[in-house]
């Protein structure tokens, strides 16, 4: 098939895949908009075999591609069948790194077949950033989904000394490599000498971040493994790679700085920097003199007069698995006639949306999941606020106290209910490192226990009263 | 003399699809920007996934590459078809899991 056919079925694909994620603006249409986009990714895989460049590798390489086909769509099929929907920010991440290696490998590939005279430093450019970015994308992805998985093996890597220090020299001769890969034509040799430099960067500049910072993480490698995809675009002159690329390059983007914002914290400060109590911080046994713990029963009474419930789930919901008792509890709660909503922090979790997943795969339907601005105009009306495994995300220090390690941090505001009720293992500090005044409050209520088992001790005691 | 004029044009021609594909980049982030902004926080994970297969697009370079180019380079487009589609594949289909639980009531 001629260049122009092939290049006018990838501009289709291209057009789908931005009505695709259009089609994400709304959950009814989701399922569709899914689909749209992987009828885009067929079209232009269908077309590009029919491609006159492909027809001239005779069988071999039409036996290689259709083995490799296979052999990755059944991995594939079996990895999204298998997972349970509890291990999506590491299978997230996977998949992130698989992008941004496959990027990078048809960069080399292309550095691998092309003689030196036959490029341009448009080109070398171009494939000096796909190697930078793609392998920072595949070791980075890998150490965020060792961290998410809690693999053990993490556990002997060594932890980086300095690293704002090693971060800087590591990052620096990587640039500088890649800039001399740019510079000279013959760059075979000093491209992979980039991927493997962009390999060790990719490590430590992940390997120093903690976990609630993983949602910026994830969503940032999301970024780069379409920024990858694009350059390799720019490496093979393909429109489709470059469109595609950018899609996914700016709606990474976008996710990074919805999760800064929710932090107020920079992205360099996340990525750099360090969180922990300031100076101004008070002791937690100064904060912690007046915590009321409670039980079972006197949540249930609570909740059995109650008119209006909010329910504010955290990591810890997640670590617990208690979605699907939570889903219990709600549904015996509405069928009350009690009014029940969630509100749903944005960092709330180990990677953007986390919590809506978790909610939906237990059944719990999207309408009461409220994003926290809305949330926080009604707290004032609420009676009961459930707080199930959210600790910094609810800190009233956010909000009031400028000298605090988060001031500015936008919270969901529990301490505005009637009677906040925390469902919480311990009074161990959150990811921030500092006391959480809620804990203390006049109207808190601390059950100290493990969430699950707490929300099905409470929903017992309701069906007995 | 002449090579050095064929090189320039070399470098011209290359310059301008540069320019092209440059063009296309930025209208394509503008794009992504506007449709990306409306999504609501609910559906992020499933943005993040979807998309992510999307950055599987990849997967076309490697067929050209596994196709087109002789010895190490069409064995390198052999891996990077099989990372890609396990990226492509795994990503549409856990989406779709995803988004098939997110019901009304």
């Amino acid at each position: 098939m001629s260049r122009a056919w092939v290049d006018l079925v990838y501009l289709i694909a291209a057009v789908l895949f931005i009505l695709g994620l259009k089609g994400l603006t709304h959950p009814r249409t989701a399922v569709r908009g899914n689909l749209l986009g992987a009828v885009a990714m067929l079209l232009a895989v269908l077309v590009t075999l029919f491609d006159r460049q492909v027809f001239g590798g005779g069988v071999f390489g039409y036996t290689l591609i259709f083995l490799g086909l296979v052999i990755g769509s059944a991995i594939g099929v079996w990895l999204s069948i298998t997972i349970r929907l509890e291990s999506m920010p590491e299978l997230v991440a996977l998949f992130n790194g698989l992008g941004g290696a496959a990027s990078f490998i048809v960069a080399g590939a292309y550095v691998t077949a092309t003689p030196s005279d036959e490029t341009s430093y448009a080109v070398s450019f171009a494939t000096a950033a796909s190697g930078l970015i793609g392998a920072v994308t595949l070791t980075g992805s890998l150490v965020a989904f060792a961290k998410l998985a809690g693999h053990p093996l993490l556990k002997r890597m060594p932890a980086l000394p300095h690293s704002t220090v090693t971060n800087a020299v590591v990052g620096g001769v990587t640039l500088l490599l890649a800039f001399v890969c740019a510079i000279s034509l013959s760059y075979d040799f000093w491209f992979w000498l980039v991927v493997i430099a962009s390999l060790g960067l990719g490590y430590c500049l992940t390997i120093s971040i903690g976990g609630a910072d993983m949602p910026v993480v994830i969503a940032l490698l999301n970024s780069y493994s379409g920024l990858a995809a694009a350059a390799t675009g720019f490496v093979l002159q393909n429109n489709v790679l470059i469109i595609a690329g950018a899609l996914v390059g700016a709606s990474g983007l976008i996710l990074t700085n919805v999760m800064c914002k929710a932090m107020n914290r920079s992205l360099t400060n996340v990525l750099f920097g360090t969180l922990g109590p300031t100076g101004e911080t008070k002791d937690a046994d100064e904060v912690y003199v007046n915590v009321k713990a409670t039980g079972p029963d006197e949540v249930a009474m609570l909740l059995d007069v109650a008119r209006r419930v909010v329910i504010v789930p955290g990591y810890g919901m997640a670590v617990a698995q208690a979605q699907h008792a939570v889903r219990d509890l709600a549904n015996f709660l509405i069928a009350k006639g009690i009014e029940v909503e969630f509100g749903i922090h944005p960092v709330a979790g180990r990677m953007p949306g986390h919590m809506n997943v978790l909610l939906a795969e237990a059944d719990i339907p999207y309408e009461l999941l409220k994003e926290m601005d809305e949330i926080n105009t009604s707290m004032e009306q609420t009676d009961v606020c459930l707080v199930i495994g959210a600790n910094d995300t609810v800190n009233p220090d956010g909000r009031d106290n400028p000298k605090s390690a988060i001031a500015g941090m936008p919270i969901i505001n529990a301490d505005k209910a009637r009677t906040c009720v925390v469902i919480k293992r311990s009074l161990s500090p959150g990811f921030a490192g500092i006391p959480n005044p809620l804990f203390a409050a006049d109207n808190t209520l601390m059950f100290f226990a493990d969430g699950k088992q707490a929300v099905l001790d409470i929903l017992a005691s309701l069906k007995e009263g | 003399m002449f090579d050095s004029a064929f090189l320039l044009a070399q470098e011209t021609a290359a310059a301008s699809s540069l320019i092209a594909g440059l063009t296309i980049f930025a209208l394509a982030i503008f794009v992504g920007v506007e449709v990306i902004t409306k999504i609501p926080p609910t559906l992020h994970t499933p943005l993040m996934s979807g998309s992510n297969a999307i950055s599987g697009i990849t997967l076309v370079g490697a067929i050209l590459a596994a196709g087109e180019y002789p010895g190490a380079a069409k064995l390198l487009g052999f891996l990077a078809i099989v990372l890609a589609t396990v990226n492509v594949v795994g990503g549409f289909l856990v989406t779709h899991r995803m988004l098939e639980k997110f019901r009304a009531r």
